[in-house]
């Protein structure tokens, strides 16, 4: 048994030890957890990844006349100032107005590098803060503070992602190809600091940790905490984080996101403490979801351990498939060695936490009002077969007053669609003969049970204007227009 | 090998690529072109033992070639070594070297573009041609 005040005394002292998790887990390997405890006073974990909940305090100091930001932009990209005078918190996913591939947390790292950012702002104009505007340049020395506090960071594990529809998708995970072309992951899986600790006994409210190259605190447990998919928020300095320990990204196709460096050095209090930081990648399970269904229940491929994810290569549906990790294993090693430096060098000690984080809590959907279906708005289709004259199909599109013809086999089966713009193009061409001839065959739909949402994109991704409802056996039930849409969404 | 191939306003109009094909009999890969009225670039890929008589035919007409040494280039400023890259290319020339660092295996690279987009970090771009 040790003390977290007895290891910062052999810190001070110089004669700690320090290992880094990688190394430790091939001393309890050899030594047992019992030796191991007696022998490492400290171990570092890391991970650096793309982290989404991330972002800065700012108070920006008053301008004279003094000015109530009502709006507040730092190089076009807004940062909320729904909070004191000239204080704002700027996201690193928010997008600039201007710049397309610009956001927040290239903002924070431009600041980082020593850059100068354009604050532009818009006041009330109110009888203590008179100025209705502002625009001036800053840098991370002229503010006042500029304070790192991000709600969600650390994730212990995460959903890996494939996608199994035939188009490529372009998402916060990364870019998927189609037909379980990759697999994309995040996390550091067995050096990830909350595997190491996943009965939070000494990482909790309160704990120093080395957060971008500065220290920092954990605030406690971040959103969307659920253990063994806990979460940290976290604190710390901006103007002592150095720019090699964080880096601004942009996922093509989804937003801008900041590569957050995170450090957690875990005192060796006993043998307890030993036998979890021993834990092995095989024993780190996930799941890996379909990214092919856009839906918030998307389904689950299999179940998969960071051993596989990490050896580059996972099997699905009996076909290697090979990964892509979206955090860095090269930052987190070496940032492991960095913390375990600054420890060895007396710069860094350890704290207890004074309270715990929470070990259960759920993630809960959000509360919405209604989920509407296709199957609440479609309507009857009048379908044809594909030995239809194209007359006769013309005829059925002026009397029905309708734009889209599916065409069925005998079994109701969906074969391809005809609609009043192929029909004036065959008159236009003199084309005689069955719709055969003319039909799309391959046939964009939807089922009874998707939201409409799903509907309106793959009506917008296709540019067309309407889509056949049908059944898992491509039965036609209906058909839904864009026109019965646009009556429900705002688009 | 790889080549890149200069064409100018005269050079360009002609259906040289099948010429060289059908004369030289060798297997011509089409990596990468960028052609226009007036003139334009391509990139091809040629089996070693083909591609002096490839290099002559293309001479002869006027093309100016030379040999493509570089793959995607990477800014080491900007990669994080997140390995975001490694799995959408094609021919798996992005790999993870001993010290788990991404490298690039130029040889390899077919100039497809696919890192390109997929990396978070701006870090890719291909060598302009
Ligand atoms: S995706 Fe970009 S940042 Fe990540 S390893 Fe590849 S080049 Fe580097
Ligand atoms: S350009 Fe294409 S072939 Fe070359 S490294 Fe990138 S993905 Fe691979």
């Amino acid at each position: 048994m040790k003390t977290v005040q007895e290891i910062n005394r052999k810190i001070l002292d110089g004669n700690v030890c320090v290992v880094t998790v990688k190394k430790m887990k091939e001393i309890v390997e050899e030594l047992g957890t019992e030796k191991a405890a007696r022998e490492v006073d400290v171990v570092t974990t890391a991970t650096f990844g793309a982290m989404c909940s991330s972002g800065v305090f700012f108070n920006f100091g008053h301008a004279d006349p003094p000015i109530k930001f009502r709006k507040v932009w730092l190089n076009d990209v807004e940062a909320y100032a729904g909070i004191a005078a000239v204080d704002a918190y700027l996201g690193a996913t928010k997008l600039s107005e201007s710049n397309e591939k610009y956001g927040g947390a290239h903002v924070i790292e431009d600041l980082v590098r020593g850059k100068e950012v354009e604050l532009r702002a818009i006041g009330y104009g109110t009888d203590c803060y008179p100025r209705k505007e502002i625009k001036t340049e800053i840098s991370l020395e002229d503010v006042n503070q500029a304070i790192m506090v991000n709600p969600r960071n650390a994730y212990q594990r995460y959903n890996a992602a494939t996608n199994s529809s035939d188009r490529l998708l372009k998402t916060y995970m990364g870019t998927l190809l189609p037909n379980f072309g990759n697999v994309t992951f995040a996390g550091t899986g067995e050096i990830s600091p909350l595997n190491n600790d996943p009965e939070f006994r000494t990482i909790g409210i309160g704990t120093r940790i080395f957060l971008c190259g500065a220290k920092g605190y954990i605030v406690g447990e971040g959103t969307q905490h659920s253990p063994p998919y806990a979460t940290l928020m976290v604190k710390g300095n901006l103007k002592e984080m150095k720019a090699e320990y964080m880096r601004a990204a942009f996922f093509s196709g989804y937003a801008p996101t900041l590569f957050v460096g995170i450090g957690v050095p875990i005192p060796v209090l006993d043998e307890d403490v030993a036998k979890a930081t021993s834990i092995r990648n095989s024993q780190i399970e996930t799941k890996i979801l379909d990214f092919g269904v856009a839906r918030r229940n998307r389904p689950v491929v299999r179940w998969v351990t960071y051993e596989e994810l990490v050896s580059g290569k996972v099997e699905i549906n009996g076909q290697e498939v090979r990964t892509s990790s979206l955090s860095s294993f090269y930052m987190a090693e070496k940032i492991m060695n960095d913390l375990k430096k600054l420890i060895e060098k007396g710069e860094f000690l350890l704290s207890e936490p004074i309270e715990k984080l929470p070990k259960v809590q759920e993630v809960k959907p959000m509360r919405q009002r209604e989920v509407v279906v296709v199957k609440k708005v479609m309507n009857p289709a009048i379908t044809i077969r594909s030995d239809t004259k194209i007359e006769e199909a013309a005829k059925i599109i002026i009397e029905k007053n309708i734009n889209h013809l599916p065409v069925v086999d005998d079994d109701q089966k969906l074969v391809g669609i005809v609609t009043s713009w192929d029909i004036a193009r065959a008159v236009a061409l003199e084309l005689e003969g069955s719709v055969n001839k003319i039909m799309t065959k391959n046939v964009i739909t939807v089922y009874p049970e998707d939201p409409i949402e799903i509907a309106a994109s793959k009506m917008e991704r296709y540019k067309i204007s309407a889509l056949p409802v049908i059944d898992t056996k491509k039965r036609v039930l209906g058909i839904v227009t864009s026109e019965d849409l646009s009556r429900l969404i705002a688009r | 090998m790889k080549l890149l191939l200069s064409f100018d306003s005269t050079t360009v109009k002609k259906p040289i690529i099948s010429k060289v094909t059908l004369e030289s009999g060798a297997l011509i890969n089409i990596l990468r072109a960028s052609v226009g009225a007036r003139k334009g670039e391509i990139i091809i890929e040629v089996p070693e033992e083909k591609v002096e008589i490839v290099e002559k035919i293309l001479k002869s007409e006027g093309v100016f070639v030379s040999e493509l040494k570089k793959a995607v280039e990477k800014n080491e400023e900007r990669c994080v070594h997140c390995g975001a890259c490694i799995s959408v290319c094609p021919t798996e020339a992005i790999k993870r070297d001993a010290e788990n660092k991404v490298v690039v295996e130029e040889k390899l690279c077919i100039h497809c573009g696919a890192c390109v987009t997929s990396c978070p970090t701006q870090a890719l771009n291909l060598p302009s041609i």
